[in-house]
């Protein structure tokens, strides 16, 4: 919180203490490090409109090739799968494969590129001129993710309260769960429907 | 027993109130707020030591002037006693505190144990916060958990009290009751989501909100306006931030170093022309909270007084927002009041006193 005398905060005494060395790093957190720029992410943004279009054409595209997936196998279709989502998601929206992707609530606005990897709204924070409060050059990720959501069909998306990040779901493909989850259900609801007119 | 104060429960200070339809807790905040009065929490400065008497003498400062008092988890990421440990220390004197968890140090394991030992020990509301960046704080080099965030805290929260399960599905024996809050910040960019965001905290099960200081009055008017037309204000109990700033150059110092909390130039200036700084930022506080208690759908203030503790019973009693209520008050017993006035008589003074003797006085 605040503190009334600036000369003596403890991360004063802290920084002071620190051993000097002319290696600086850039970025203030690791986490911002292994990104590049946020350009074509904030494209990203700006396009959320066409790549909600595009994402539903490309869901139903998977879901048709349901059948090959359980062909090959999911497990066996997963490492080719997850290297081109990792690098696809990657360029587009620096994705950090949490593997249960909400770009879609989330106005096409990764989350997980938030410091404090909020999956709910920004946090209390953000600077006036709307960067995040940790790493002072980067746009808040919620500020742009509001931005975005507003230029999508489904907009109230983003009030959906999320569940807390499943973290053994890492480095796992998200397309295919939702592949797989989607064709399960169709197959549930089929199911009901000829056990209801049988 | 004579004397005894509202909102006490007889049989011992320490323990909970008797639980009252619609009330999720048996905590007084919950009671107060709901009787409809304008309450009023602190924020108790957490002492970086070992000795209980440094919570029990910063906590005496707020006695019957404060409703509840935030035990602060490790705030601006900076190490101090944790919030559990001054919550088991406040409930055992009778003190309401309001248990502030954040996400940034402990996963949801630990959280949830956090949850339930705080339960038991007596502790009726929290505070589910992100908490800062370790990058804040004193230890930079920390690793930064974030397990959950606020909304999924407080959802976690809320199922393992109405549920009665934790977030795995696990069945509790017995549920913590508990009265749980949220922090807004409508100072911060995005605006016209802030009040969205708020109505996303009630859905995920805040029951009332501690906002971030307030220094820009009509920039809360338009939040709360916005706020009573989505229709929130009649599911939350909302307590403005508020407190005083020790001088111009610490306003601009907060203004620049502090994330989040936005100082108005003209509250600077205000600052700079007094004569009497400190004077005036008490004042200054004062007529914020003179003006937000008027905004419908306001329930309360938070008074944040970092390092000025000593005069947030000043700034309650000249803003006069108790209306004349005194707020429940550690107070000697009459029992352990009886023991203290004969303790000199039967330590010091010599008794030989025979059953005959006895017998005399009895009658």
């Amino acid at each position: 919180m605040s503190d009334e005398n600036p000369a003596v905060t403890q991360a004063t005494l802290v920084k002071k203490a620190a051993p000097k060395s002319d290696y600086k790093p850039a970025d203030v957190s690791p986490q911002r490090r292994v990104q590049r720029s946020f350009a074509v992410r904030l494209w990203s943004v700006r396009h959320s409109r066409l790549l909600e279009w595009f994402y539903a054409r490309f869901a139903d595209t998977f879901l048709l090739l349901h059948p090959l997936w359980k062909g090959i196998g999911y497990g066996r279709v997963e490492a080719p799968v997850k290297f081109v989502e990792k690098r696809v998601k990657g360029f587009m929206f620096d994705c950090r494969m949490c593997g249960q992707c909400i770009l879609s609530s989330t106005g096409m606005s990764c989350p997980m590129n938030c410091p404090k990897q909020l999956r709910n709204g920004p946090c209390g924070g953000v600077r006036a001129n709307g960067n995040c409060e940790v790493e002072p050059n980067m746009p808040c990720v919620w500020v742009k993710a509001w931005e975005g959501s507003q230029n999508m069909v489904n907009s109230d998306r983003i009030l959906t309260v999320q569940k807390p990040v499943d973290q053994s779901l890492r480095e796992t493909s998200a397309w295919l769960r939702v592949t797989a989850q989607a064709a399960a259900a169709r197959e549930a609801a089929a199911a009901a429907k000829t056990g209801a007119s049988a | 027993m004579i004397g005894r104060q509202l909102d006490e429960n007889p049989a011992g200070i320490h323990l909970p109130l008797d639980p009252l339809p619609g009330h999720t807790s048996r905590g007084r905040l919950e009671r107060v707020l709901r009787r409809g009065e304008f309450a009023v929490t602190t924020e108790l400065n957490p002492p970086d030591s070992a000795d209980p008497e440094d919570v029990y003498n910063r906590a005496k400062i707020f006695d019957g002037w404060v409703d509840a008092i935030n035990a602060v988890d490790a705030s601006g990421a900076n190490c101090h006693m944790s919030s559990v440990g001054i919550c088991a220390l406040l409930t055992r004197m009778g003190y309401a505190p309001i248990m502030q968890i954040a996400c940034r140090d402990k996963n949801r394991i630990a959280i949830q144990g956090d949850v339930l030992g705080g339960a038991a020990m007596g502790v009726a509301n929290m505070l589910c916060l992100t908490g800062d960046g370790v990058q804040a704080g004193d230890q930079p080099g920390a690793k930064p958990v974030f397990d959950l965030d606020s909304m999924s805290l407080l959802e976690t929260c809320r199922i393992m009290r109405d549920n009665g399960k934790f977030l795995s599905g696990r069945k509790l024996t017995t549920p913590p009751q508990l009265f749980l809050g949220a922090a807004v910040n409508p100072f911060a960019p995005p605006f016209d989501f802030r009040p969205i965001h708020l109505g996303k905290k009630i859905a995920a099960g805040a029951q009332f909100i501690q906002t971030q200081y307030c220094f820009d009055v009509p920039m809360f008017k338009t939040f709360m306006q916005k706020a009573r037309d989505l229709g929130h204000t009649e599911k939350v109990f909302i307590l403005c931030g508020v407190g005083p700033l020790a001088s111009a150059k610490t306003a601009k110092w907060i203004r620049s170093n502090v994330p989040g909390i936005h100082i108005p130039d003209a509250v600077i200036k205000r600052l700079e022309g007094a004569q009497d700084q400190k004077k005036e930022g008490k004042q200054l506080c004062t007529d914020i909270i003179n003006e937000v208690k008027e905004i419908p759908g306001v329930s309360g203030i938070h008074v944040m007084a970092y390092r000025q503790e000593e005069y947030v019973a000043e700034i309650v009693d000249e803003s006069g927002v108790l209306k004349g209520r005194q707020p429940w008050k550690r107070e000697i017993r009459r029992d352990d009041q009886m023991v203290a006035d004969r303790l000199d008589h039967i330590l010091h003074d010599e008794i030989t006193e025979t059953q005959v003797d006895m017998v005399k006085t009895a009658h």
